[in-house]
């Protein structure tokens, strides 16, 4: 992406460039190379998908197998959870813009406490299936189901440490309304983790 | 190098921040819809009569959740349209993967 020499003039101060620089396509880089991750990462999560559905059904005769150990009413409850931390996403980034950083911080920090909150019951319903007998090693579907679900919970926390660090620089005064689009950023990671869950719940939990 | 009229000439064309974004209630409105069809995929999971059509039903749910949330929650419907290639590129890509998987596991290995 090419950035644009605009005409300045005489004397102005080269430091008072703006935050964003004007590109051949009009588009900020940030942007442009986070839409370009998240297009990656649709790759990242269609192999491991694609893996778990293969494999699923290819373990070994009286092993346990997905639909004896899923507890559907407790993982749709998780569902909603993350579902709804994308409405209090968007609804700070909304405050971010309109420049009411009071609503920004409360936004963040729900939206984190929501993330964690799907991030501990992730963790929850791993210990139970580890003690109802399925780990890592104890069939193909153990294996694809921990490692997909696994990296989505991870993708989970590193948001909610995004978030804890926008909360902690806008509560130092650190995050101006010019710099929304960092919000925005995170935002469309946040967004992204919770729509890869949308088809985990889908293909995953419910498809039999 | 561009000149600055090319520079104006392409931002309109990727038509950056040229509409406008949900209001707080839209949202608040869009969210509810999404928790409705949560709430209903959780229910045809346990109707048993809808066993034969279950999985044509429960994807059409997926996809018009992952459409609401990426084209409202995400923007995509008022930004750039280079932004949604890059992202249906990546969709594309990711079902290729699955199928060329699927081939060479059912077909290939005979």
């Amino acid at each position: 992406m090419t950035t644009v020499d605009l005409p300045t003039t005489e004397g102005a101060h080269h430091d008072e460039a703006p935050s964003h620089p004007a590109t051949s396509t009009g588009l900020t880089n940030e942007k442009v190379a986070m839409w370009a991750f998240l297009g990656s990462e649709c790759l990242l999560f269609g192999g491991l998908i694609s893996t778990y559905l293969l494999y699923k059904g290819q373990s070994e005769p009286g092993t346990i197998r997905p639909h004896d150990i899923f507890d559907i009413p407790y993982t749709s409850v998780s569902s909603f959870v993350l579902l709804m931390s994308s409405l209090t996403m968007v609804l700070a980034l909304s405050a971010i813009q309109k420049g009411n950083h009071r609503a920004l911080r409360v936004w963040l920090l729900t939206t984190a406490l929501l993330g964690g909150s799907f991030v501990a019951g992730q963790c929850y319903e791993f210990t139970v299936f580890v003690r109802e007998g399925l780990n890592l090693r104890t069939n193909l579907f153990g294996s694809s189901f921990y490692i997909m679900t696994g990296f989505h919970g991870a993708h989970v926390t590193i948001g909610v440490l995004m978030l804890l660090s926008l909360w902690s620089l806008s509560v130092k005064g650190r995050l101006p309304s010019e710099k929304a689009e960092v919000v925005e950023l995170i935002g469309l990671y946040w967004h992204f983790v919770d729509i890869v869950w949308i088809v985990i719940f889908t293909l995953v939990y419910l498809i039999p | 190098m561009s000149t600055p009229e090319k520079t104006v000439e392409a931002a309109d064309h990727g038509a950056v921040h040229a509409h406008e974004h949900p209001s707080d209630l839209q949202y608040v409105y869009i969210a509810l819809f999404l928790a409705l069809v949560t709430a209903a995929e959780v229910a045809v999971y346990y109707v048993k009569s809808f066993k034969g059509l279950l999985v044509y039903i429960l994807a059409t749910m997926a996809v018009v959740k992952f459409s609401v949330v990426v084209m409202f929650f995400m923007h995509l419907r008022f930004d750039s349209k280079v932004f949604r290639r890059f992202f249906v590129t990546g969709i594309i890509l990711a079902m290729f993967c699955y199928v060329s998987v699927l081939s060479t596991f059912h077909i290939w290995h005979r």
